[in-house]
């Protein structure tokens, strides 16, 4: 279970508070207008920044003193979330190993991760020369590896087009699922957020409200989001 | 943003930053603490002041003026070989010193091919020595360097104000008076400032071209109390006026200057609809064409005259390359041993002194630091048994701000693109820093130690303080032979070392590049 606790964050004077808990398994959309905070909501229980005050308790631990990397969290950026000079394979096992050095099993881990998205084969590529569909691919067979209980997603499909984008989110709400991992995606689409979230989160007028059934949410919508929804249709 | 999203380590850049500002302040010290109330400065002394700056002053002056219509030719033309024009505007940066006064000679000298020419047609013959000897080989080096600075100027204006200035038909006159003049109000000042302050250092020129009490730089009377009086008093007396005058050319250069020159993007010409008349493409191409000229006959005269010396060149040439070659690596080493640490400390935060200390070696010219390590040295050891590992430092002081320049904005980029990922992955500073950071900084890596060693090679500046008769790098035993009036074998020797700094160059630059790509 995810809590935060009277959370407050962001960089002055920009503030964002969130008192909420997301159960353990559930996948929950983060939707409202842009510059609402979302990305910073993320941002700060990833441990990239830190909170102006409150906690982030998974099961029970405050994540507070950890470095992003010693945190129960896998990530997924906008952009940047291969690094371009290492083919495909290596980019996938530094979620096991971030030296990067491999026994036989994590190998074996790595091509099976790559078979599961469906890149067998494409292990030796770098990803300058895979396609953006493909590249999503990649990063989600890390996500797979790294086997992290607390998966974020910062938007990373935005940039690809709507049949791909709903693939992708298939996928990655496939993989949750399989790990019984727990799953919080910013999205702009209420789409998304029908498609594969369980719950949702309106995040809007300085705070984050707690996770309602997403049905409920899109059906009645709160103001800040009605305005948002009939300014973006 | 909390310091562990730092994906890199800040310790080892502090140490190398305060390293560097050792040396160089010890060494400022030791000048200070020799010139100390034990000379005061007599009529020679202000003259060669007053030719310093006079000098610099003209020679920058001069080089500004003539590179403003070529950038601006260049700016509004596209034609073939445009872009291999612009990397030669890289070319007199790299090429040693003495090697372009060779060039220049071969030219320009007294039986060069100009006044081969003059002498056909009847007229008096021109000289090359003395101040404008000095004018010209500044001028030679620095107007690609200061075509370089107003082409940026020129590729930052916006390319929607020409369509607007098009939409409005604004001619030439008008595009000038709204946009071209006030960038160039805003640039020419700090690109005036960056050459001013590199023609008070410049050392080789003066000592080849120059001499003699009426054109006699600061930095050619140190070596001159060296060399003649042995009189380190003197010396580090001169060495402090150097500094009050780099120092100063220096701040004033930081508060001016706008772009560092190396920016990418100078290789295209931008669409203009502004400067069709056939009058103004003839003076465009004009002026593209003789500033080629003047940049390429020179280095093609190197070539020309050392081909037949390059046959039969005497053994000392051979082992001064040796020599330059193991300075000029060792140099590297050093180099890439300061400059790693401190732009891995730059790329997370800002740390402004690791920057300063690595542009120490602007705000001192490399004599004045030389005289300050001789001070030091002198009395524990022999300097001449000093004398390479102490050129391979001073080089490597000297090359540390162009590097950090390259590196560090294209370090910060990585850092910003990839520092989460490395610090979400659970990377550690170590792995980051090896697999991530020094890999993607290939290019600008290659770049930066290509211009360290080509500069290193071509030095010819504390080694003539050092330096015993026996032992020397290819830039001074050039000179050598040129004092015993060995033409030949000097413009062998010359063509030679064009080959190593060029290659030297090419071949770093090509590893990172290839890297990169791969």
């Amino acid at each position: 279970m995810l809590h935060l606790d009277h959370l407050v964050c962001g960089a002055r004077p920009f503030r964002l508070e969130a008192d909420l808990t997301v159960a353990k398994g559930r996948i929950a959309a983060v939707i409202g207008p842009s510059g609402a905070g979302k990305s910073t909501l993320l941002n700060t229980i990833a441990g990239f920044q830190p909170p102006t005050s409150g906690h982030i308790l998974w099961q029970g631990d405050d994540l507070g003193p950890l470095a992003p990397g010693k945190r129960p969290v896998a990530m997924l950026f906008q952009d940047g979330n291969l690094f371009p000079h290492l083919d495909v394979q290596t980019n996938v096992a530094l979620g096991i190993d971030p030296r990067g050095r491999l026994d036989a099993d994590g190998r074996a881990r790595v091509a099976e991760a790559l078979a599961r998205v469906g890149l067998d084969g494409l292990g030796g590529r770098k990803p300058g020369t895979l396609s953006g569909g493909q590249q999503s691919r990649a990063a989600l067979a890390r996500i797979l590896v790294q086997h992290r209980p607390l998966i974020l997603l910062d938007e990373p499909f935005a940039a690809l087009g709507p049949a791909l984008k709903a693939d992708m989110l298939d996928l990655v709400a496939d993989l949750a699922r399989a790990q019984a991992a727990t799953l919080l995606m910013i999205t702009h689409d209420p789409e998304d957020a029908r498609r594969i979230a369980d719950d949702t989160i309106v995040v809007g007028n300085g705070r984050a409200d707690p996770p309602r059934p997403t049905a409920d949410i899109l059906d009645n919508p709160p103001l800040v989001l009605q305005d948002y929804l009939a300014a973006s249709a | 943003m909390a310091d562990r999203a730092q994906p890199v380590r800040p310790g080892a850049g502090i140490a190398a930053g305060l390293l560097v500002g050792a040396v160089v302040l010890g060494a400022l010290a030791a000048v200070f603490w020799r010139a100390g109330g034990a000379v005061s400065p007599g009529p020679a002394d202000w003259a060669a002041v007053r030719f310093t700056v006079v000098q610099a002053l003209v020679s920058a002056g001069l080089s500004l003026a003539l590179a403003i219509p070529v950038a601006r030719a260049l700016a509004r033309r596209s034609f073939p070989g445009r872009s291999l024009l612009v990397t030669l505007l890289g070319a007199p940066f790299l090429l040693p010193a003495i090697v372009a006064v060779l060039g220049l000679l071969a030219v320009f000298g007294r039986s060069g091919w100009l006044n081969a020419g003059l002498g056909l047609v009847g007229l008096p013959p021109i000289q090359i020595y003395g101040f404008h000897g000095v004018v010209l080989a500044h001028v030679f080096f620095n107007l690609p360097l200061a075509t370089r600075l107003v082409l940026q100027g020129w590729a930052e204006i916006p390319a929607e104000r020409f369509r607007l200035a098009a939409q409005l038909d604004f001619g030439p006159g008008e595009t000038w008076r709204m946009l071209e003049l006030p960038m160039l109000r805003r640039i020419a000042p700090g690109a005036f400032a960056v050459i001013f302050g590199i023609c008070l250092t410049s050392f080789a020129v003066a000592l080849t071209l120059g001499g003699g009490p009426r054109a006699t730089t600061v930095e050619l009377a140190i070596y001159q109390a060296f060399q003649f009086d042995f009189d380190l008093g003197r010396a580090a007396f001169l060495a402090v006026l150097q500094i009050a005058l780099t120092l100063g050319a220096a701040l004033i250069a930081l508060r001016l200057s706008a772009g560092e020159g190396f920016g990418a993007g100078l290789d295209r010409a931008r669409a203009r609809w502004d400067a069709d008349g056939w009058a103004l493409r003839a003076t465009d191409a004009a002026a593209i064409a003789l500033a080629a000229l003047f940049l390429v006959v020179p280095m093609a005269a190197v070539a020309a005259k050392g081909l037949p010396g390059l046959l039969a060149l005497p053994g000392s040439v051979w082992r001064a390359a040796l020599t330059s070659l193991g300075v000029a690596a060792l140099s590297l080493g050093v180099l890439l041993v300061l400059a790693l640490p401190m732009v891995a400390a730059l790329s997370g935060g800002r740390r402004r002194w690791i920057d300063l200390a690595g542009l120490l070696g602007l705000a001192v010219s490399p004599l004045a630091l030389g005289t300050g390590l001789f001070i030091l040295v002198y009395p524990v050891a022999n300097p001449a048994a000093l004398a390479l590992p102490v050129t391979a430092l001073v080089n490597a002081i000297m090359a540390l701000p162009f590097a950090l320049r390259i590196l560090v904005p294209a370090a910060r980029g990585i850092v910003a693109d990839y520092g989460r990922l490395g610090a979400q992955l659970d990377m550690g500073r170590g792995p980051f820093f090896w697999r991530i950071l020094l890999p993607r900084l290939a290019p600008q890596l290659g770049f930066a130690a290509g211009l360290g060693a080509a500069l290193s090679l071509g030095d010819l500046g504390v080694i003539a303080l050092f330096a015993n008769h026996e032992e020397a790098t290819l830039p001074l035993q050039i000179y050598r032979l040129m004092g015993a009036y060995r033409m030949e074998a000097a413009s062998g020797a010359a063509l030679l070392l064009m080959a190593l700094a060029f290659g030297t160059f090419w071949l770093c630059d090509q590893k990172g590049r290839s890297h990169a790509a791969s």
